[in-house]
């Protein structure tokens, strides 16, 4: 039961360490994404998508 | 009539469903027999009957329809189900109406208390979460269920998925509005605001609500169009959410299987943070991520022009989530909440400033090029003036999360202010211009009944908006200020009932307010109606294209 305790804090203590430059990093990340320019074609159709209808 | 070639038989859904119906009628008659408050029999009375409707309705259906089930695709191109969609059109239209009359009335009791007759069953207290669950679940739900299960099909080239499924999604939503309504009637609350049901319909929800992802995933799943559009992710949040959300502030206890008091598995502040972790992402996800998928398929289609920068969708899409789960406790500065905790949630509160005029930015440059047609078209008009409101809304609600805002604006009339410059302002017009673009679009009318009418809705419905949120202002701040008026000797210069007198004026100017936003429904109902009945057919459909509902 101790074992298991000590893991869950380290456990508690590193993610509430990590989570804020993990989440900015994945949010650069999807900044990243959304202007890399090879994406730009992709987007530019999508912006598109409600006005191809069938 | 020809012979069919195979033999029909009912699908697994169709039997599995019909079973588990009958079962669930035979435990409701049960549950009826022995329970132990008459509102709590009354619920298993009417969900047993509701039961057996659903039995024979599935094997009427059974019956009814042809051997094969309606294909994905006729000629190549998709065979899209819009009953579902009617339905829930239709019923936005009806619990809106409803929901702005119950408005209206506990608007007059505030200002005329007499009108509350003295009957529990009519009282503000139970009135008050009759009047918002009708307009934010009944009303906006139905909307977003409606125009999620158009655009999802549309924007993925698919039919939506299930056969019965998208029926008991919307069918099984509004029985759990009718349980929800009659229960506040009848007493039956849990005293959480926006999540008043009790444990029964909690549950219930819980089925309805997976179902609902289940179905808005496999279509998603089985698209044509490789991208997956931007308002998808919208309406994706918004149903992962609600469903997380409505899980964490719903944990409770029931005193027993047979009456409908529960009581929820922690107390005191921590109930209150989950509470207003809820109900602040209730905003954010119900009545923002949702209404914003509306806003980026529906403005691009009637406007005819792309989305202004979709990049900036992309990014609008991922702020708000990262940011809005941590608003919450801005509902609860200067209470036991531990400080910091208020001032992280007036910290993000702030932040969200960013994705939301980001938002609106994209939403109305997206008129780029297609400005004029605010001058002759009253639904893009009515669709562009919402996503102004939603600009205004999101910048005075951060304003309000600060704290020493909040502590002039807090428990006053200003937040009852802002919440209707947001919820009649942005959520009320935006599911307008939906409806009359989606009703003409589902029931393959070539276009509405009545623009002129239209222009009357907008422009009485607009007036009644700025009636209501000046007064509540006015109203708000004034009380605010009396609240915290002290003599030169130290005492409150203003006993409560001298500010609750002060507010009258304010009560009346609103209640006119929000009749006259009741009467612009009432004409869009109208217009909607005779869109549907004497309406003319699209014509370059083939009619083997047409829905087989």
């Amino acid at each position: 039961m101790k074992a298991i305790l000590t893991v869950h804090n380290l456990a508690s203590d590193l993610v509430t360490t990590i989570w804020t430059p993990v989440f900015v990093a994945i949010f650069l990340a999807i900044i990243a994404y959304a202007f890399w320019p090879r994406n730009k074609a992709v987007f530019d159709k999508a912006a598109h998508l409600p006005l191809r209808e069938e | 009539m020809s012979q069919p070639s195979i033999s029909k038989s009912m699908t697994i859904g169709e039997s599995g469903l019909a079973v588990v119906f009958a079962v669930t009628a035979f435990l409701c008659v049960i549950a009826s027999a022995k329970a132990l408050d008459a509102p709590f029999a009354f619920h298993a009375a009417l969900s047993a009957a509701a039961s057996v409707a659903a039995v024979f309705v599935i094997i009427n259906r059974y019956f009814e329809r042809p051997v094969a089930l309606p294909p994905a695709e006729i000629n190549g191109r998709p065979n899209y189900n819009m009953g579902p969609i009617k339905f829930s059109a239709f019923m936005a239209m009806f619990w809106g109406i409803a929901g702005f009359l119950v408005g209206l009335i506990i608007a007059s009791q505030l200002a005329w208390p007499a009108l509350n007759f003295d009957l529990p069953w009519t009282s503000f207290g139970r009135l008050r979460p009759l009047h918002t669950s009708a307009v934010i679940f009944a009303f906006g739900g139905n909307v977003l269920i409606a125009t999620s299960f158009y655009v999802v099909q549309k924007s993925c080239r698919a039919r939506l998925a299930g056969d019965l499924a998208p029926w008991f999604v919307v069918v099984g939503y509004n029985f759990f509005i009718l349980i929800a309504g009659t229960g506040y009637l009848l007493g039956v609350t849990q005293s959480k605001e926006y999540a008043e049901p009790e444990w029964y319909a909690d549950l219930w929800l819980t089925i309805v609500w997976v179902v609902y992802l289940l179905v808005f995933l496999a279509t998603i799943f089985k698209r044509k169009e490789p991208h997956i559009f931007v308002a998808n992710w919208f309406y994706l949040a918004f149903i992962v959410t609600i469903a997380v959300l409505h899980l964490g502030n719903n944990p409770a206890l029931p005193v027993s299987v047979f009456g409908s008091k529960s009581y929820i598995a922690w107390g005191g502040i921590q109930d209150a943070m989950f509470q207003w972790w809820y109900g602040h992402n209730a905003v954010g996800f119900f009545l923002t991520a949702g209404f914003l998928a509306i806003m980026y398929y529906f403005i691009p289609k009637r406007a005819e022009r792309p989305i202004y920068s979709y990049r900036l969708s992309i990014i609008h899409f991922w702020a708000l989530i990262f940011l809005y789960i941590w608003a919450g406790p801005h509902h609860l500065h200067y209470t036991a909440l531990p400080d910091w905790t208020q001032t992280l949630g007036m910290t993000f509160s702030i932040m969200l400033w960013m994705p939301s005029w980001g938002g609106m930015i994209n939403g109305l440059m997206t008129l780029s090029g297609a400005w004029d047609k605010l001058r002759t078209d009253p639904v893009l008009r009515m669709l562009v003036v919402s996503v102004a409101f939603y600009g205004m809304s999101t910048f005075e609600g951060p304003m309000m999360s600060i704290k020493v805002v909040n502590s002039l604006s807090h428990y006053t009339d200003w937040t009852i202010g802002h919440v209707h410059s947001g919820a009649l302002g942005w959520v009320g017009f935006v599911s307008f211009g939906a409806l009359y673009c989606l009703v003409p679009w589902a029931w393959n009318r070539k276009r509405l009944y009545s623009l002129k009418l239209v222009n009357w809705h907008f422009w009485i419905a607009t007036l009644g908006i700025v009636l209501y949120i000046s007064a509540m202002w006015v109203s708000g701040i004034l009380q605010g200020l009396m609240w915290r008026a002290y003599t030169s000797l130290g005492f409150l210069e203003y006993s409560f009932i001298e500010t609750v007198e002060a507010m009258h004026p304010f009560y009346i100017i609103r209640a006119a307010g929000g009749g006259l936003f009741l009467i612009g429904a009432l004409i869009m109902a109208y217009n909607l109606w005779m869109t549907v009945r004497v309406g003319e057919q699209e014509v370059q459909m083939p009619v083997a294209l047409q829905p087989a509902e």
